[in-house]
């Protein structure tokens, strides 16, 4: 999901580099103001892990392989605001050291992978941790269900970004985007969750005690479960929708509209890639996303439930 | 090895462009590609021009030029990958070709870069342009201790082989879990022996 050089527009790289700079500034400060000074190196060398697990491969089928993106597995291990401190610091390397990801489209990078997707995935797994309360199995559904969303808000800020800079149709690439990271978000899940089920068994405190402050009533839980559901259907369903009027709108406000409509030379009616979407393009993504929410859930359900311990958290050592 | 090889972008030399300073370099660099990525897209001669002063570049680093293409060849799927979406537009080849220069003209100019500059050198730059002190801490120790995970990764992934006969799929994946955990755990213990050498060192958050 690494966006090259060449392929945002100069607005696009303007605007991704602001808002990735205001989230990492924040975070830096949230860092600097409330961790703990022995847990600064962590960062550190938290970044190296999450570029050494990245190059572990997950055998899928016919010789290729999946890996790991790992911003729902550091937001689990390090917290918010530490996450994106060591995802940034990924993607800086990546670029810099490996030409991996373009350095003109690092603010966009920063942005999807290091401030979306780690915060997406905080917000989910805590979420999903209040509802289903604080033993392993729950921490591992939430961390699961979290890897799986975080990968999707990433996916789909990019393709807003590739659209935007007119390389692509909002419906092609939202439809490109949004089915392919589905599948892929299902893998990053399960990775997650086998790796925290790894942790959890091990050292139980490194995860449980990011967020000692949890504590569920069942008032809280519908609040938090009803407001999840909420920001599901606002995040997968509408917003696929909405946002590209949204952005024709303020482009023709602003008076891009005649510069995109140069760029495309011989537009075609968005979705018109996807038969379903044809006849209510509106109404097929809110199935499709809420579908795909729900296979995910489901999945990271079963995965849970087989990787928990039958006892309570770290009762094995 | 093609991963170790990855890895080690940087090839020792003693060319007039290796001994430039990073931060010339690293402007330079970034130069060349806003120049490369605010081109109009049907800007041949321009493509062409940059081309040819990166060849020139390499020439005069007297690089491994065979290494470095390896390395574009290695990375230029994900370029394409985003490209091919762009075919999916009407009228969008002309589109294609020009982003796949321009993402291809823009990851030779950055594997030249890092071929002829360390990058601790580039973190050099990176503290003197002033990104906050917090943000080039991490980046030096994740650098620093890069390769030490990536060994010890190694070395569990060589156990776990040496002692497993049956790799499928479902195995397959709860080795590389049991590993990447293993691992996270081992560097959580090292972070709080490193936390504790910086402290008998005067370090300050």
């Amino acid at each position: 999901m690494h966006v090259p050089d060449g392929f945002l527009d100069a607005r696009t790289l303007v605007a991704t580099a602001g808002l990735a700079a205001v989230g990492l500034g924040l975070a830096l400060r949230e860092v600097r103001r409330n961790l703990p000074p022995r847990r600064v190196p962590l960062i550190g060398l938290a970044a190296a892990f999450v570029f050494a697990a990245q190059m572990l491969n997950f055998p899928v089928a016919a010789g290729t392989s999946g890996h790991l993106i790992g911003a729902a597995l550091a937001a689990v291990l390090l917290g918010p605001a530490a996450a994106v401190v060591a995802m940034t610091a990924v993607l800086l390397l990546q670029a810099l050291m490996f030409a991996d990801g373009g350095v003109t489209a690092l603010g966009a990078n920063v942005l999807n992978l290091a401030v979306i997707a780690p915060l997406v995935a905080w917000a989910v797994y805590r979420g999903v941790r209040s509802i289903a309360g604080e033993g392993q199995r729950a921490t591992l559904l939430a961390a699961g269900f979290a890897a799986w969303s975080s990968t999707m808000a990433a996916a789909l800020a990019c393709a807003a970004q590739l659209a935007a800079s007119g390389v692509v149709a909002w419906g092609t690439v939202v439809a490109a985007m949004g089915s392919v990271h589905m599948v892929i978000g299902l893998g990053e899940a399960v990775i997650t969750m086998l790796i925290v089920a790894v942790v959890v068994r091990a050292r139980p405190e490194l995860v449980l005690s990011i967020d000692p402050a949890v504590r569920a009533t069942r008032r809280r839980s519908i609040a938090y479960g009803s407001a999840l559901a909420i920001g599901l259907m606002v995040l997968l369903a509408p917003f696929a929708s909405s946002l590209p009027d949204g952005l024709e709108h303020v482009a023709e406000r602003l008076g891009f509209a005649g510069r995109a409509a140069a760029a495309q030379p011989a537009p075609l009616p968005d979705y018109a890639v996807v038969p379903l979407a044809e006849a209510s393009p509106w109404l097929a993504t809110v199935v499709a996303g809420a579908v795909g929410a729900l296979v995910a859930f489901g999945v990271a359900w079963f995965v849970a439930r087989a990787l928990a311990a039958p006892g309570p958290a770290g009762s094995r050592h | 090895m093609l991963r170790d090889r990855f890895l080690s972008p940087y090839q020792h030399g003693s060319s007039a462009v290796h001994r430039l300073p990073a931060g010339a370099k690293l402007l330079a660099a970034v130069a060349g590609i806003l120049l490369v990525v605010l081109l109009p897209r049907a800007a041949w001669g321009g493509y062409a021009a940059v081309a040819a002063g990166l060849a020139a570049i390499a020439l005069a680093a007297r690089a491994d030029l065979r290494g470095m293409l390896l390395r574009l060849l290695l990375l230029e799927p994900f370029v394409l990958g985003i490209a091919l979406l762009a075919l999916l537009k009407p009228g969008g080849v002309p589109l294609f070709l020009s982003m796949l220069t321009k993402s291809t003209l823009c990851l030779a100019t950055m594997i030249l870069l890092t071929a002829t500059t360390r990058f601790s050198d580039l973190l050099a730059v990176l503290w003197r342009i002033r990104v906050p002190a917090l943000l080039v801490t991490t980046l030096a120790l994740m650098h620093r201790y890069l390769f030490v995970l990536l060994e010890e990764m190694e070395r569990m992934q060589r156990a776990r082989r040496s002692r497993t006969f049956v790799a499928g799929r479902t195995s397959a994946w709860r080795n590389s879990a049991q590993v990447a955990g293993q691992l996270f755990v081992r560097t959580s213990e090292r972070a709080e022996r490193v936390y504790l050498a910086m402290c008998a060192r005067g370090w300050k958050a």
